[in-house]
């Protein structure tokens, strides 16, 4: 199964990057583009068929690893089976 | 005496770690790879050193926070053992839960590098008995994510219980927006537990040590372990 986990800072959190990106796009001349946030994408491949378990798992290794929760929020998508 | 510097892969700091408590202890530490389980018997202290840990991978101290030897080094903190993160090192310990809050990148989005007023506002801990209530000392920093933050609760906390180890400070000892290099919540510097036997934080004691160097204001806090 495949799957992707995206961590996002939560609202309010300070992200100087996201600023310094937003910067840049101002000065590249993207009109009206504004509150940017930079966030990260997780693609993991995980063994077996069962989604609820895969989901579970994934939770965990958020909670334990891939996000740090003080600061930020994740999301788990779980690619559909073809 | 018996101190154990933790060594990650792009740790940088632990030879300067390591002088410091040669020279207040009179032995050298031990040296202990991240990927061992266990720390030598009867370690008194342990040193988590500044550096670049996994290369600030995923989040600043997050991988390192997960290494074999971080368990041993809860163990020891939970026994009452002292335990010490400077700058890369209090990354470490936040990540893995030690401590309280999180270092996000320096608000002015700059590596900041340069000496620092500090002030020390918690002298009841062993690690900064040595120095007298209220004293300001010039430390270095050098770092691009040292902007502390922790929730408001955890924050009301941190205050009321006298946790807040050091706030940068301008040479009066005067805390202010102005003398806070990277946006910290309340010129947070260094941070203790809840128990006061482990302390973070991001300027760098173990480069004052030597007039050579600068200065010895970093002495203190090293003398007081040896004591």
């Amino acid at each position: 199964m495949k799957a992707r986990v995206t961590v996002t800072l939560k609202p309010g959190v300070l992200d100087p990057q996201g600023k310094a990106i937003e910067g840049a796009l101002r000065s590249m001349s993207f009109e009206g583009v504004h509150a940017v946030r930079q966030g990260k994408v997780f693609d993991i491949e995980i063994d077996g068929e069962d989604r609820e378990r895969a989901r579970a798992t994934l939770g965990e290794a958020c909670e334990r690893l891939l996000a740090n929760t003080i600061v930020e929020d994740y999301a788990i998508e779980i690619a559909k089976t073809p | 005496m018996k101190a154990a510097v933790i060594l990650f892969p792009g740790s940088n700091r632990e030879g300067d770690a390591a002088r410091a408590l040669r020279q207040a202890t009179g032995q050298p530490p031990a040296m202990i790879w991240h990927a061992d389980h266990d720390l030598p018997n009867r370690t008194d202290v342990v040193v988590l050193p500044g550096g670049f840990s996994y290369g600030d991978y995923l989040r600043c101290g997050a991988i390192a926070a997960r290494a074999p030897i971080m368990r041993a080094v809860a163990s020891h903190a939970a026994r009452g053992g002292l335990v010490l993160g400077i700058c890369n090192g209090f990354q470490i310990l936040c990540e893995a839960g030690l401590l309280p809050g999180v270092l996000m990148r320096n608000a002015n989005r700059q590596f900041v590098c340069k000496f620092q007023h500090l002030r020390v506002e918690n002298v009841g801990a062993t690690f900064t008995r040595g120095y007298a209530p209220g004293q300001v000392v010039r430390f270095a920093i050098a770092h691009g994510e040292g902007n502390f933050e922790a929730d408001d609760e955890t924050l009301k906390t941190i205050e009321g219980d006298g946790q807040a180890a050091f706030r940068y400070c301008n040479a009066d000892g005067r805390v202010d927006e102005a003398s806070n290099p990277n946006g910290s919540e309340n010129n947070i510097a260094g941070v203790f537990n809840s128990r006061f036997n482990v302390l973070g934080l991001m300027p760098h004691p173990e480069n004052l040590i030597d007039p050579l160097t600068g200065g010895v204001d970093g002495r203190p806090l090293f003398e007081a372990l040896a004591a």
